[in-house]
């Protein structure tokens, strides 16, 4: 009987080639995989982790690396202590060590700098990954399409990509930066201490030269429902905005 | 392969082991999924068509609806991003009732099941009869809220909890089977969690 060829796994090892710690609590684990592909800014991947006794864990994280880095991707990972795929990243994981993934996947939640602007990102928390995918893919594409992002953290210690995010700010190429804390006060001068709001939301608006083609929002339920009711109230239409939730 | 370190993890306890489907983790609380923003239908704006292709067969209002036969279900459920909840009970309208009350044979093997926010999903019309889905009305005995798809969801609890589209305002029979809305973006177009039908590459 000829079987002929076997479909390949979705599944493949990954090797962790780098690790840095982003705040205190996210950590980015960058992932060379053997089979390396290229994905979309806003596109996850699946992890899966196994046990000796063949258990096996698997959670879907967010790609924070532009399609155009390179070989490998970022994933920047926030460790929650009731987890049990984080807690082993940031506890266990060592450079060297082979991780099995799967992707890219995702069809829906995803930017191409190509398709142009205005764009407007609404992340909280670690829900800024994705959107820093797009960011940075923008970046390196040398788009000239206006994007802001509002990205609500807690404290300014908690602001992944924080220094990167205010460098590119700072270069006044048509990228809007629009940071809120929700439990310290603004640093700088045009931010927030407060959630998200329909005033924020009209505020960030006003920084991109018409209204947004498309709205992208990602993080927690209670964040994304926030965000969208405020960009509805804010007048952008509830078609135009696509969510990204992590169902807790 | 195994992964070098992990040993611990949440494993379910043994007894519930043959519940889980593979790559499913099982979850206590009822964790809130969606591509857009929550619509909020009011129920007398609420209305369910029944349709064949582009004709519509039957219209009920939501107080019509309200008056079809009442069925409960209490069942697990299965999210594609790899929870599993376990006795979740609803009430509401079996497709099959509604198919009666239509007074209509389901022309086509083929279903999709539409929503009030633009939402699609494809379910075979195999799977929505002799009892295996309800178009839900209540969870745990009160109304379902706007987050889990209120005022009305599909349940087709068999299938990965996407098929289940919440705000549904109607189903379509179609001639072939027509992808929606997750299935046109890399998810599997059947979706069975025990054959672990995620992505349109799986078997």
């Amino acid at each position: 009987m000829n079987a002929g060829p076997q479909p390949q796994s979705p599944w493949q090892a990954a090797t962790i080639a780098r690790i840095e710690k982003r705040t205190p609590r996210v950590t980015s684990f960058w992932f060379r995989p053997s089979r390396p592909f290229t994905h979309l800014a806003g596109q996850h991947v699946d992890i899966r982790l196994t046990a000796p006794d063949g258990y096996q864990a698997r959670r879907s994280y967010s790609i924070a690396s532009a399609p155009e880095a390179g070989a490998g991707i970022e994933l920047a990972i926030e460790r929650l202590d009731d987890g049990e795929v984080s807690p082993f990243f940031h506890d266990v994981a060592e450079v060297g060590d082979e991780i099995e993934l799967r992707g890219p996947l995702g069809g829906h939640f995803i930017w191409e700098a190509s398709e142009g602007g205005p764009i407007l990102l609404v992340g909280g928390g670690s829900g800024v990954v994705p959107l820093m995918a797009m960011v940075r893919h923008r970046t390196l594409q040398k788009s000239a399409a206006p994007v802001a992002l509002v990205f609500s953290a807690r404290v300014w210690d908690e602001v992944i990509f924080r220094d990167e995010l205010i460098d590119l700010d700072d270069r006044r190429d048509g990228f809007e930066f629009v940071l809120t804390l929700t439990r310290e006060q603004a640093r700088r001068p045009a931010d927030s201490s407060r959630r998200v709001d329909a005033r924020m939301m009209v505020q960030a608006m006003e920084r991109l030269p018409k209204a947004p083609r498309l709205a992208y929002v990602c993080g927690s339920n209670a964040f994304v429902s926030a965000a969208a009711e405020a960009l509805i109230e804010a007048g952008v239409p509830a078609g135009l905005i696509r969510t990204e939730r992590y169902g807790v | 392969m195994v992964t070098r370190g992990f040993f611990s993890g949440r494993r379910p306890p043994s007894d519930t082991d043959e519940r889980i489907p593979p790559g499913q983790y099982l979850e206590q609380g009822f964790p809130v999924l969606s591509a857009g923003p929550t619509p909020r239908v009011r129920s007398e704006d609420w209305s369910f068509t029944l349709k064949h292709g582009p004709k519509p067969v039957k219209k009920w209002n939501w107080a019509e609806f309200n008056a079809l036969p009442q069925s409960k279900m209490t069942r697990d459920i299965h999210c594609v991003t790899a929870w599993t909840k376990f006795n979740t009970p609803w009430q509401g309208v079996l497709i099959d009732d509604i198919f009666a009350d239509a007074g209509i044979e389901p022309p086509t093997a083929f279903t999709l099941a539409l929503s009030f926010d633009g939402y699609s999903t494809n379910v075979p019309t195999a799977d929505l009869v002799t009892g295996k889905a309800m178009v839900a009305l209540l969870y745990e005995g009160k109304p379902i809220t706007p987050d889990h798809g209120g005022p009305a969801r599909l349940l087709v609890p068999h299938l990965y909890f996407w098929k289940s589209a919440k705000w549904v305002n109607g189903l379509q029979f179609t001639e072939r089977d027509e992808p929606g809305f997750w299935e046109l973006r890399g998810y599997h177009m059947y979706g069975d969690p025990w054959r672990e039908q995620r992505y349109s590459s799986d078997p």
